[in-house]
């Protein structure tokens, strides 16, 4: 089964729609709560990145039996220092995104603690895909 | 505890009466959402200083009890609708973090 979403960047006081609406459809589908909260988190962090840093993006999400894969790609700047972008604490946010609370540099340390696996594909000046994985057994 | 047991605290006022029999085990204060996202436990009453609507996501997706929102801050009126449509209680309170803190430690929490 496959579900996709679209993130809207325009406001991003309300970023974290799509993850809601696909936690309700793992809810409906008798996903374990232990899967369903990992994979909300995760995607949550994901989708407040694209709206703060990469003008938006689009989420595709495959749920099969064994596992549920989360495919979130931008057309963004891209990730110049990956291996800082995932340490905790570091963050390029503006100052308008720290205000509402967003850039505590814990975006892709926390995708990458609560999925079982992730990939990171980033090109500077193209976009940045996050491929992630949550197992369901 | 639960959320309807930290109304003792006379400070506390309900801005959205969300579920109020669900079960308080913790506390959790901070305005940094994804620091409470990773670190928040479930069921937590949650103190911060943030009133926009993203702390409606924050705490249906983290599992968080309540919110209490600190310093006199109210919530938006979108963080209002959203609270009601995801049935998440927040409450509010014109002291500042630690203080608020401190009160739900002396009724037990």
């Amino acid at each position: 089964m496959t579900f996709d979403y679209v993130v809207d960047p325009s406001e991003p006081e309300r970023a974290g729609r799509a993850s809601t609406k696909f936690k309700g459809v793992l809810k409906e589908l008798g996903v374990s709560p232990k899967v369903i909260r990992a994979l909300s988190i995760a995607m949550y962090e994901g989708e407040i990145n694209m709206v703060i840093h990469a003008n938006g993006g689009t989420i595709h999400c495959d749920v099969d039996s064994d596992k549920i894969r989360v495919i979130m790609a931008d057309s963004g700047p891209g990730i110049p220092e990956l291996d800082k972008a995932m340490q905790p604490g570091w963050s390029t946010a503006s100052t308008e995104a720290r205000e509402l609370g967003f850039g505590a540099g814990m975006g892709l340390p926390n995708i990458k603690k609560w999925s079982d696996n992730l990939t990171v594909d980033t090109k500077v000046g193209v976009g940045t895909t996050l491929t992630m994985e949550f197992n369901l057994q | 505890m639960v959320v309807r047991d930290l109304l003792k605290i006379e400070d506390l006022k309900v801005a959205v009466e969300g579920d109020l029999d669900l079960n308080v085990a913790c506390g959790y204060m901070g305005d940094l959402l994804s620091v409470v996202m990773g670190y928040a436990e479930e069921e937590s009453a949650w103190i911060t200083i943030q009133s926009h609507v993203n702390i409606v996501a924050v705490a249906a997706l983290r599992g968080v009890s309540a919110i209490i929102i600190a310093h006199g801050f109210e919530p938006d009126e979108d963080t209002v609708e959203t609270a009601k449509d995801e049935n998440i209680t927040i409450l509010t309170t014109p002291l500042n973090p630690f203080e608020i803190a401190k009160k739900l430690v002396e009724i037990g929490l």
